[in-house]
């Protein structure tokens, strides 16, 4: 068998797609909690709970009313979407003016019960998602086996990612949203319509978290507790590549989805924890994160 | 065109303003001068809606507006250029330029806003925090001119400026004023105060005490003197 560096060639390959998958959720979902976060300066400890309900719908959709994966990944986020802007409206939006610890403390109390929830009516374990027909199957690379569904999941991810970055990055609106992020009083004095644009920000946040868990059903399986394993990473994720940064989200989503495929081609061990250790060794030299401003 | 009627204002417990009272007249230039710390940008930020404690009345065109939100007061055609000019760093020029919606349709097209402004026009493309604070003044104004705004608040619009920006900023607002624009500026430069504004109200810790047509100045000097510590 082919080898580099000492490792077999199919391994090598294989556990870096296996990065590439996770750090396309870590992409998506610290997409998502960058974007909150420059907005409405809270930690969003729901993100992780919508991202389960994205899953948990594509599930109850298909199990209830056979509806399939492509509605699926329309339907879930825009209702995920929705119940985010409930939130806002109508409790985040109340402690605007308070310390926003507060906004920390009610985001993952409201996880806490979506979790909960979940968990008294469809029990711990794991229920299956099929890939769906179109997605089956995959292709023989040479060096390695690639499933179709697993291609799928990283490309519409960078393709979800860049198409979020080109919005907020060269688009009137994106513009309005930097504005508001940065001088939210002024931005407002200018007539544009701030808490608006807070409000459907969170819907967008939420509704992103939510696309996530549904291409995530068919590769980890749909369990209440999916979005809670997966948060803390994230977080590792938003603080690595700097609070609030959209480009830090992404780069450092797929690039730590990477390491932690490499760290375990080379040492097992340590992948669970490669993306902490690299989180201590960031607060300490540059604690604004790699992407943020000091 | 903005009547101010015993206006109050606070900063958390801070009362700033006790009572404030004056008018403006569609088109004119009215300064609003006095020592620093006397409540001047204070009344500007109170017809903007920034300062969330308030009471008396504010009225444009006849119309009260000290219970709207500051995004419905811009929307009524008032511009405001903060003291710190309000560029946002994270935006280029244009993005700048361009942000704040159009209330109505402008005197200046954009075309004569870079014409009476050529340094920005030459640093459309570049990000905001590299331009100098001349060229975020102008910025600033221009950015306002975009909208339609019909009645100007201009805070310290010349302050640290180099004496050549400052007549750059004078010419264009006395371009504003042969428009028909309304302007409240707030100016610790006398003589510039002086060469554009059609009266002078005197704010003294939170009150207007005098009121002096510029026509008059020079017959008042002595008091101007000594409401502006010089």
């Amino acid at each position: 068998m082919e080898e580099l560096l000492g490792i077999p060639v199919q391994a090598l390959f294989g556990q870096i797609l296996l990065g590439l998958i996770n750090g396309s959720f870590y992409a998506i979902l610290s997409l998502g909690l960058a974007i909150i976060f420059g907005l409405l300066n809270i930690i969003n400890f729901t993100h992780g709970a919508q991202y389960m309900l994205g899953a948990f719908l594509a599930w109850m959709g298909l199990s209830y009313l056979g509806v399939g994966y492509w509605t699926a990944l329309l339907i879930a986020p825009l209702l995920v979407g929705l119940t985010g802007i409930a939130i806002e409206r109508l409790l985040l939006a109340r402690l605007a003016n308070v310390d926003h610890l507060y906004g920390f403390l009610l985001t993952y109390g409201i996880a806490l019960v979506i979790q909960g929830l979940f968990r008294n009516y469809y029990g711990a374990s794991a229920l299956p998602y099929p890939v769906p027909a179109e997605l089956r199957g995959g292709y023989d690379l040479g060096f390695m086996f690639l499933p179709t569904y697993r291609g799928w999941v990283v490309a519409i991810s960078l393709a979800i990612c860049l198409a979020t970055w080109l919005l907020i990055e060269k688009t009137r609106l994106g513009s309005h949203l930097r504005a508001a992020t940065e001088k939210p009083g002024l931005t407002e004095a200018f007539g544009i319509n701030v808490p608006l644009l807070v409000t459907m920000t969170y819907g967008a946040g939420a509704a992103l978290a939510a696309f996530a868990g549904v291409l995530a059903a068919p590769i980890y399986s749909v369990n209440p507790q999916m979005g809670a394993d997966l948060i803390i990473v994230v977080f590792g994720v938003v603080v690595i590549g700097g609070m609030g940064s959209i480009l830090g989200a992404i780069v450092t989503g797929f690039g730590l989805g990477l390491i932690e495929g490499l760290t375990k081609v080379f040492y097992a061990p340590a992948s669970d924890i490669v993306i902490f250790v690299i989180m201590i060794v960031i607060l300490l030299v540059r604690p604004a994160g790699l992407f943020g401003k000091a | 065109m903005l009547a101010v009627r015993d206006l109050h204002a606070w900063y958390g417990e801070q009362h700033v303003l006790h009572g404030v009272n004056f008018e403006v007249s569609t088109g004119e230039i009215v300064t609003l001068i006095g020592r620093n710390g006397a409540g001047r940008s204070t009344v500007l930020k109170s017809i903007m809606g920034l300062l969330h404690r308030r009471t008396g009345s504010i009225t444009l065109e006849g119309r009260e507006v000290l219970g709207l939100p500051s995004r419905t007061v811009a929307r009524l055609g008032v511009g405001y250029v903060p003291e710190d000019r309000g560029i946002y760093t994270t935006l280029t020029v244009e993005e700048n330029l361009f942000l704040p919606p159009e209330v109505r349709k402008p005197e200046f097209s954009v075309r004569q806003i870079l014409e009476m402004f050529p340094n920005i026009r030459e640093r459309l493309a570049s990000g905001a925090s590299k331009l100098s604070g001349g060229e975020q003044q102008m910025l600033a104004i221009g950015r306002v001119l975009r909208t339609g705004a019909r009645l100007l608040l201009l805070d310290e619009p010349t302050e640290g400026l180099a004496p050549v920006i400052v007549e750059q900023i004078g010419r264009a607002v006395t371009l504003l004023k042969q428009a028909g624009l309304t302007v409240i500026l707030v100016e610790q430069n006398f003589n510039f105060a002086a060469a554009v504004a059609d009266r002078h109200y005197v704010i003294e810790q939170g009150h207007v005490v005098d009121m002096i047509p510029n026509a008059e100045r020079d017959q008042h000097a002595a008091k101007l003197q000594k409401y502006l510590g010089i």
